[in-house]
């Protein structure tokens, strides 16, 4: 049942990521890519793949830390781990800029001890930015990983007087290596088609990313063929990064448990202290630019122009409308792929590393002849948002939809436990937790894309992400970042109210 | 009457040939050495393993294609036949429909009852012992009452007088079931069984009389027994 | 075939309504239409004169606009575009989907301008904006010698990193590529697009950033802050033209020719200077607003020719990249 489903939805994801693409490429046009386009290419992968390493690098010891001590605002880290990636990017760029810019507080500091300031910009900073944006998404998914060893298997360490080093071996090792393949996936996909970070931190056209390329492309020489082109380049990177994945990923086989409480075994020592140290400075590390968020907004926060407020309740409405649609069409595919449909994981991460701008521009082909953009602007971004979202939840729900099947798969089919009874029986429940975080993080990143809506957007009914993009290019720089706290307000109250449904009476 | 036409199961080198009948309320034993195969045969029935060739047929009925909850039996793992997120009367009621809309409360405290759980539906799996979560997935199977019962080894963990209980218990419940249980140990097939299937080489051989399979052992099952 | 014959509905249902208020749609950029743009204002003065409703279509930012009137081809509902510069005029013309505009206004620019297609509305100069305490550089070579930090913007996504890259080119020719390999160690970053550069100059993360001789006027009368100023260079500063033009497909062709002429009449002009922060191409009688005075001057105003901009475009923007990706 799920299968079909599954392949259901996985041929109307492959059409709207690829049919668009399929559409620009067939416009008139030149086509053909420039040894420039290669080197953009190589730029793009280098930075991605950079990103992705120093991302998990900083998230297992973190993620491992927040899984076996508890302290008072544990709770609290863990939801605010959330935000740095539903910060909407220029936001975020200028939060990290105030610490570590020229006249961030890095900077002074170092003047202070009459040291040469460092510079953000190059690829170091892109990297510095990634990690920031990626790393706390790398630690929730990890944390999910640790969470999900049974605690009979705990017991079982516990018995045969397994040390920090054999519990590593026989429990975390292979756990990691079932789960870090995907973590790794992800982070690597977001920083392939990330776009504004690499230009505004890049320091320049050594910079370039791909989907700067296809901007060029379609804005300024209206090639369109040479921007598909450049968006299937993306694709088949992503494609052999999933490839990759894969086949580096081997199964936990921790088998199944009796929803048992047990807690991680705390070691003592050195270990405590690095414990410690790996959990202050990430809360530090990613305080600091929030902080500096908070402050820029706060000032102008209750002095608000009134634009502000139609433009937060349609992006409430869009998150409200995507959220449940792409974690869904994620559940069915999760599902699917753990009983064993392999070729979908391919389909399931494609919109990742699809291009926006392609997208975009191939739906408005699409749409164009048959009804005015704007009238469909609401709808369109509705669907394109929740494409883009749907990887992550994905992603997000794959590992506990595997861990399910593989321990009550047969059970429930041996019951007739299907369709919808299952989804409340059995699902639901079991996968309340990855489904709160799926939810939450698929309904922040819609209340806080930009996404398509530029292409399609009339002159009412803009979402507040437009809104202030709309305040900046008329000087309202400070109104831009009121409204910007308002907007990570609001994206981390949908995140927050999710992700705490998810772990209502979880352990976590 | 449940039958085996030429059937053969074949997963990468390992193949499993049967070809026999069962008729309806027989208590079956099946025994052989690890690996030879007891558990793929439980679960070619039970609709999780696909046949290479042939047919299982029920009172004439092919089984091939029909979801393992659509077959008219019911079949106990080693472990996980409870959902740890559910409490006990909910895993029994799961019997009766698997949507819980429409469970009929004292079929399910009657059930409780005839396996000694009374009063102990409101509890989660993980609060009882090894026995009551081996008494309350037998207890859903008769809440079932399907006309087979396939154990696969559900009580290999129990102790022998536990175990023995057990047996006695399914004896008890089955009734006019045709039961089919996987076990490593004579005694079980001894005690619990009037035919016994032993699967070895490859072959799933037909139900012979177990106390005259055991009075006079074929060599492969001379060799699981040890001298 | 349902979504063909719901399609058809709704454009008969919006024929219908045309058939009582003409309505006229100008695609434009995002922030012309924003309700701290000019559109809201032009909106209003425009429609209690034309009889008619006048519909903004919003497309993104102004390099974006090209390539939205090219997707819509010559099935457009669009009747105008507005806020093409001329550096993509040639291209815009190229397409053949603009018609002249048959209109000769009287207009106030620092230089000839005569387009058969297109009318400018307004314009500004490209200058490095400062603070007023900085020692501000000349020209580019004194900028290059100076150990000063400045934003821009990318030629490749937005039209004042095009402007500037054509600045450089105007001032400079065949040298534009030495000056750029000059430039390249002052320039702490390129951005997508201008607020993004804009909003990092205000944080302190450069000394001066590419925007317009107009920028401070918006501190000054917006913010009551006369901290900023902008550079003027002596070997000229480039101009940015800001134009319309009416689309050969248009339904409306008699509203549309109304509405160039009132967007270069008084009153619309002089929404123009606080709302865009630009020039207007024809100043209004009542002169330009309080504290437009207080702006700098350039000496010397350099704009390329539309034909030549755009033959210039690729070699420049090849020479720009090469320059500044060591």
């Amino acid at each position: 049942m799920a299968r079909r489903a599954g392949a259901l939805i996985a041929a109307g994801l492959a059409a709207l990521t690829l049919g668009p693409v399929a559409i620009v490429l067939a416009q008139a046009g030149r086509g053909g890519v420039g040894t420039a386009d290669l080197a953009a290419l190589r730029f793009t992968v280098t930075q991605a793949a950079l990103s992705a390493l120093a991302s998990t690098a900083c998230a297992v010891p973190l993620a491992r830390a927040l899984a076996r001590r508890r302290f008072a605002g544990r709770r609290l880290m863990i939801t605010a781990l959330g935000a740095p990636f539903l910060l909407p990017v220029i936001v975020a760029v200028l939060g990290l800029l105030a610490i570590f810019g020229r006249a961030g507080l890095v900077n002074d500091g170092l003047r202070l001890l009459g040291l040469a300031p460092v510079s953000i910009f190059g690829l170091g900073g892109v990297v510095l930015a990634h990690v920031f944006l990626n790393m706390p998404l790398a630690t929730r998914m990890l944390l999910q990983g640790w969470q999900a060893i049974p605690a009979e298997r705990l017991r079982l360490a516990a018995s045969l007087d397994f040390t920090p080093t054999d519990f590593w071996h026989h429990i975390e090792a292979p756990m990691l290596r079932d789960v870090l393949p995907g973590v790794l996936l992800a982070v690597f996909a977001i920083c392939l088609t990330s776009f504004a970070v690499v230009l505004i931190l890049g320091g320049g056209p050594a910079a370039t990313t791909v989907e700067l390329a296809i901007y060029q492309a379609i804005r300024f020489e209206f090639d369109l063929p040479r921007a598909a082109t450049l968006a299937l380049m993306q694709v088949g990177t992503c494609g052999l990064a999933v490839a990759l994945a894969s086949f580096f990923t081997t199964p936990g086989g921790f088998g199944a448990g009796l929803d048992r409480q047990a807690d991680l075994h705390a070691p003592t020592g050195w270990r405590r202290l690095a414990d410690a140290l790996a959990i202050g400075t990430a809360a530090t590390f990613l305080a600091l630019p929030i902080g500096a968020v908070v402050l820029r907004g706060l000032p102008g926060l209750f002095n608000l122009p009134s634009a502000v407020w139609p433009g937060l309740l349609t992006s409430l409405l869009v998150a409200a409308c995507t959220a449940p649609l792409a974690v869904s069409a994620a559940l069915v595919l999760a599902l699917a792929r753990a009983q064993g449909a392999r070729w979908l994981e391919a389909v399931a991460m494609l919109p990742m590393a699809g291009s926006q701008l392609v997208l975009g521009t191939g739906l408005f082909l699409l749409v164009f002849p048959l009804v005015a953009p704007p009238d469909v602007a609401l709808p369109v971004t509705i669907v394109v948002t929740a494409v883009m979202a749907l990887p992550f939840a994905y992603r997000i729900l794959l590992p506990e939809a595997r861990v399910l099947m593989a321990d009550y798969g047969r059970l429930a089919a041996s019951l007739d436990l299907q369709g919808r009874a299952a989804l409340r029986l059995l699902i639901l429940p079991r996968l309340r937790r990855p489904l709160g975080f799926a939810l939450g993080l698929t309904g922040a990143l819609a209340v806080g894309d930009l996404g398509v809506i530029a292409l399609f957007a009339a002159e009412q009914g803009a979402t507040l992400p437009l809104v202030i993009s709309r305040l900046m290019a008329a000087y309202r720089m400070e109104a831009a970042a009121a409204a910007s706290l308002l907007l990570v307000i609001a994206a981390f109250g949908v995140f927050w109210m999710c992700d705490r449904w998810g772990r209502k009476d979880a352990e976590l | 009457m449940l039958s085996f036409e030429n059937v053969t199961i074949r997963q990468g080198d390992f193949s499993l040939a049967a070809n026999w009948q069962a008729a309806a309320g027989g208590r079956i034993a099946v025994i052989g050495p690890s690996g030879a195969g007891k558990s793929t045969l439980l679960n070619a029935v039970a609709g999780f393993i696909p046949l290479k060739s042939g047919h299982i047929r029920w009172d004439g009925q092919p089984l091939d294609g029909l979801p393992p909850g659509k077959r008219p039996l019911s079949i106990l793992f080693q472990d996980q036949n409870l959902f740890p997120h559910l409490t006990v009367a909910q895993n029994l009621g799961l019997g009766l429909d698997p949507s819980l809309r429409h469970v009929n409360t004292a079929a399910v405290d009657r059930a409780l009852e005839r396996v000694g759980l009374e009063g102990l539906g409101n509890r989660r799996p993980a609060a009882l012992s090894g026995g009551q979560q081996s008494r309350a997935a037998l207890a859903r199977a008769l809440l079932r009452a399907r006309p087979m019962l396939l154990l696969d080894e559900p009580f290999a963990a129990l102790g022998p007088a536990l175990k023995a209980e057990m047996l006695a218990l399914v004896e008890e419940l089955a009734g006019p079931a045709l039961v089919l249980m996987v076990t490593h140990d004579p005694e079980d097939a001894q005690r619990f069984s009037t035919h016994t299937v032993l699967v070895a080489d490859g072959i799933a051989a037909s139900p012979a009389p177990t106390d005259a399979l055991f009075a006079n052992p074929p060599p492969a099952l001379v060799n699981y027994l040890g001298a | 075939m349902k979504s063909l014959k719901f399609a058809a509905g709704l454009a008969f249902f919006a024929t219908s309504v045309a058939a009582e208020t003409p309505v006229l749609n100008v695609l434009t950029y995002d922030s012309f239409v924003s309700e701290w743009g000019p559109g809201p204002a032009i909106e209003k003065g425009f429609e209690t004169e034309c009889g008619c409703d006048l519909r903004f279509i919003p497309a993104g930012d102004g390099a974006a606009l090209l390539a939205r009137v090219q997707l819509e081809g010559a099935r457009s509902e669009a009747d105008v575009v507005l806020g093409l510069d001329t550096n993509l005029t040639a291209a815009a013309r190229e397409t053949g989907l603009f018609s002249p505009h048959g209109q000769t206004p009287k207009l106030d620019l620092p230089v000839a301008f005569d387009d058969a297609d297109f009318l400018p509305y307004d314009w500004g100069w490209f200058a490095f904006v400062h603070n007023r305490t900085l020692e501000a550089p000349k020209n580019f070579r004194d900028l290059a010698a100076s150990d000063l930090k400045i934003v821009i913007q990318d030629p490749r996504s937005s039209t004042p990193g095009l402007g500037l890259l054509m600045w450089v080119k105007a001032a400079y020719g065949d040298e534009a590529a030495q000056v750029w390999k000059d430039l390249a160690d002052n320039i702490v970053t390129v951005t997508p697009g201008w607020s993004e550069a804009y909003g990092m100059f205000l944080e302190g993360e450069a000394d001066m950033v590419l925007s317009y001789t107009t920028s401070p006027a918006y501190h000054l009368i917006a913010e009551q802050d006369d901290s900023k100023t902008a550079a003027v260079f002596d070997e000229g500063n480039y101009m940015q033209v800001e134009v319309m033009g009416k689309l050969a497909a248009t339904d409306q062709p008699e509203l549309a020719d109304r509405f160039l002429a009132y967007m270069l009449s008084d009153a619309a002009q002089a929404v123009l200077p606080t709302t865009n922060w630009m020039y207007p191409a024809h100043v209004p009688a009542e002169g330009l607003p309080k504290g437009f005075e207080t702006l700098v001057q350039p000496t010397k105003s350099l704009l390329l020719g539309a034909d030549e901009a755009e033959a210039l475009r690729a070699p420049a923007l090849e020479e720009w990249r090469v320059a500044l990706a060591r």
